[in-house]
């Protein structure tokens, strides 16, 4: 990675991406069958959703295709390496927002931002205020995320999609707590982010209407 | 967003390991007063001792190298579990897992940061601790120096037992059970250079074992760490 | 041969293998010991020294030697399970563990009541006896670690973690606690003092230890085979095994 970073990320656009793949995952919690023989791909352009009611493993799944769980069966692969060893790979092009979203109530939005790039590879030469106010987040350097409430404490989790470069976005259940404002805005992030060729697999309970994007379900249980 | 052409920039390796040292020293202060609980620990803990023993300053100066580095061990482990649980529980612990970045080299910042905030004043400290046990002036340098190269090593192992325990309800118990049997040959070898110095004898041979521990501890502690931590958020 | 040792590494071969293996080690098992014990209470002579009283050492030494290398099978096996990801070598730790604890513990016991009638106390600060402690300290860590993870793999993982780290950490120890011991000594005899021991006196103990290794061997079979049944009871053989036996 040199001088060249933008020719490189066009080119990228340019050739098909095999992207993520699930293949035949099976995992059981405690006694409890969750899922089996789940497979499914997700490739450039596509937003794909994980359905299914409460406990049947939505976060349990996106936790193994991130790499932070393991399936009991079966492999996840990315670029068509399977994971564990593709993971540099995999986490070079990855941005997660979580159940618990990883904002330090004791830094500010923006110091937040901060350290979340630090821990990508390719950072987005954006300014962090102007991010944050796109997202209805004004005037939020001086403030610790202590002092937010739990929608704006998720927008900023949801910042740290437009801070870096990543081509794969995991996002678990992003609409919760979010107003009317904050959900069409992140519509829209999504559907930008698979019309420029990145993917998207997120959860939720609500409708998330998706117009121009390239959409997919997978439903669990 | 608006902007879409932004370019990328490379993020390196230092760039990271600076951004997350700087992070965990800045929560730090944030928290306010919270980084001196275990200092003032360190301090009654060993204030302890004549209080238990008697104040004579011929036994005191015996046993004052062994308690003032037990008490820096005890201190150690009381500040150890708090090195990841925050992240854990905030969900940012998952960002850096989820970091193209050696997961090890990451570990280390967070560790020397750990370091700073609860080694260094041990050692800074630790004079003082020398005076209130007879220690003589010319075995304060030993001291100091022991501490410093001690608690690191301290901090790096202890990383390891954090790592483990940071999923387990309760782990605090469970850490210094898993920590403390590995922690007696840095006790061995530092409490007796600050003996030994005592006693006008030659304390390199000790130091340079310290410094030999640290150096292995240095080499391989961050890679259990990292393999922990893997396996406890899953 | 790697092909064996593949199928071997799956549950439920090894399953069918310890059934019918283990008994054998037990018998091993019980007739050294039966022999050794024999020859080490009435056969070997008495110490010239230490009279009678020695013949502890024929549960003692045996003791740590397994103390320690019951700690290295955990240590090796941990490392299989977590590079090979082989379920059956999770299992060897896991099992192996109390049993291990057990012999440090025995070793520990026997030690000090050697003591007694050799240094007039209970307990002293030997250089084995402290590494010993060190040791034991280890294994119940290695437990509690497992036990306090809900989900047995997870807890199973990062207890081999553990294991690979203490097994690392021992050799440090032991040369510490050696060296410290070496400086603070003062008026105590080494038990093994003496530079050769006559054979009447040492076969027995090598019979000894052999008999130990086969109490291990079978000990660790039978748990191994309940482990598999608890572990593997969602897999078909298992439920074809406990409700009509076809194995």
């Amino acid at each position: 990675m040199g001088g060249g970073v933008r020719g490189d990320l066009k080119a990228v656009n340019r050739v098909v991406i095999q992207g993520l793949e699930a293949r035949e995952l099976e995992c059981f919690r405690g006694e409890t069958l969750l899922f089996q023989q789940l497979s499914f791909t997700v490739r450039s352009g596509e937003v794909v959703q994980i359905e299914g009611g409460n406990g049947c493993g939505k976060t349990t799944l996106l936790r193994i295709l991130g790499g932070l769980g393991v399936a009991d069966e079966g492999q996840v692969l990315w670029d068509g390496v399977p994971m564990p060893r593709s993971r540099p790979e995999l986490y070079s092009q990855l941005a997660w927002v979580g159940h618990r979203d990883g904002i330090k109530d004791e830094l500010t939005a923006i110091e937040n931002l901060q350290a979340a790039q630090a821990m990508s590879e390719h950072a987005k030469d954006v300014d962090f205020s102007l991010v944050l106010e796109s997202l209805g987040l004004v005037d939020r350097d001086t403030i610790p995320c202590r002092s937010l409430s739990a929608g704006q404490r998720r927008r900023v989790a949801l910042a740290r999609l437009a801070v870096t470069d990543a081509k794969i976005w995991i996002l678990d259940e992003p609409l919760t707590a979010l107003d009317v404002a904050g959900r069409e805005q992140l519509q829209r992030m999504m559907v930008e982010h698979a019309q420029m060729g990145g993917m998207v697999i997120y959860t939720t309970h609500q409708h998330l209407p998706l117009a121009g994007c390239d959409c997919k379900s997978v439903v669990l249980g | 967003m608006q902007d879409t052409t932004t370019s990328a920039v490379h993020v390196s390796l230092g760039q990271a390991f600076w951004q997350l040292l700087r992070r965990d020293l800045l929560l730090t202060l944030r928290r306010g007063n919270e980084w001196i609980n275990p200092l003032v620990f360190f301090v009654i803990v060993v204030s302890l001792f004549p209080l238990g023993i008697g104040p004579g300053a011929k036994t005191l100066q015996l046993i004052g190298p062994g308690v003032v580095w037990v008490s820096a061990l005890l201190a150690t482990l009381l500040a150890l579990d708090g090195l990841f649980r925050s992240d854990y529980q905030d969900g940012a612990l998952e960002l850096i897992l989820l970091s193209p970045h050696p997961l090890s080299v990451l570990v280390l910042a967070k560790v020397l940061a750990h370091w700073l905030i609860t080694g260094l004043p041990l050692v800074l400290l630790s004079p003082l601790l020398g005076v209130l046990l007879h220690q003589d002036s010319s075995v304060m340098w030993v001291l100091m120096a022991t501490l410093a190269l001690g608690t690191a090593t301290l901090s790096l192992i202890g990383s390891i037992g954090a790592a483990l325990t940071v999923g387990v309800r309760r782990g605090g118990v469970l850490l210094s059970l898993l920590v403390l049997p590995l922690y007696v040959p840095v006790l061995i070898f530092g409490s007796n250079a600050v003996a030994s110095a005592g006693m006008g004898l030659a304390v390199k041979g000790q130091l340079s074992l310290l410094g030999g521990m640290l150096f292995l501890a240095l080499a391989l502690a961050p890679v259990a760490t990292a393999a922990s931590l893997r396996v406890s958020v899953e | 041969m790697f092909l064996w040792f593949h199928k071997l590494g799956s549950p439920r071969y090894f399953y069918a293998f310890a059934r019918i293996i283990a008994p054998w080690i037990a018998l091993v098992c019980a007739t050294t010991m039966a022999w050794g014990v024999y020859q080490a209470l009435w056969v070997a002579p008495p110490d010239y020294q230490q009279g009678e009283s020695y013949r502890i050492m024929y549960v003692h030494v045996p003791s740590a030697w397994m103390s320690m290398f019951v700690y290295m099978v955990m240590a090796v096996a941990s490392a299989v399970y977590l590079i090979w990801h082989m379920k059956l070598a999770g299992f060897v730790a896991q099992a192996s563990a109390p049993i291990g604890a057990v012999f440090t513990f025995l070793a520990l016991a026997t030690g000090s009541l050697w003591g007694k009638p050799m240094w007039g106390t209970w307990w002293v600060w030997d250089a084995r006896l402290t590494s010993e402690l060190v040791l034991l300290f280890l294994y119940l860590g290695y437990m509690a670690l497992h036990e306090a993870y809900d989900n047995p793999s997870t807890g199973a993982k990062a207890a081999a973690i553990l294991a690979i780290v203490g097994v690392v950490n021992i050799p440090i120890i032991h040369y510490s606690v050696e060296w410290w011991h070496t400086l603070h000594q003062g008026a105590s005899v080494t038990k093994m003092g003496k530079p050769s021991m006559p054979a009447s006196m040492l076969v027995p103990l090598l019979v000894m230890a052999l008999s130990f290794k086969a109490f291990y061997g079978t000990v660790l079979l039978w748990r191994l085979q309940a482990k598999i049944l608890e572990r593997e009871y969602r897999s078909k053989w298992v439920r074809e095994l406990l409700t009509g036996d076809k194995a």
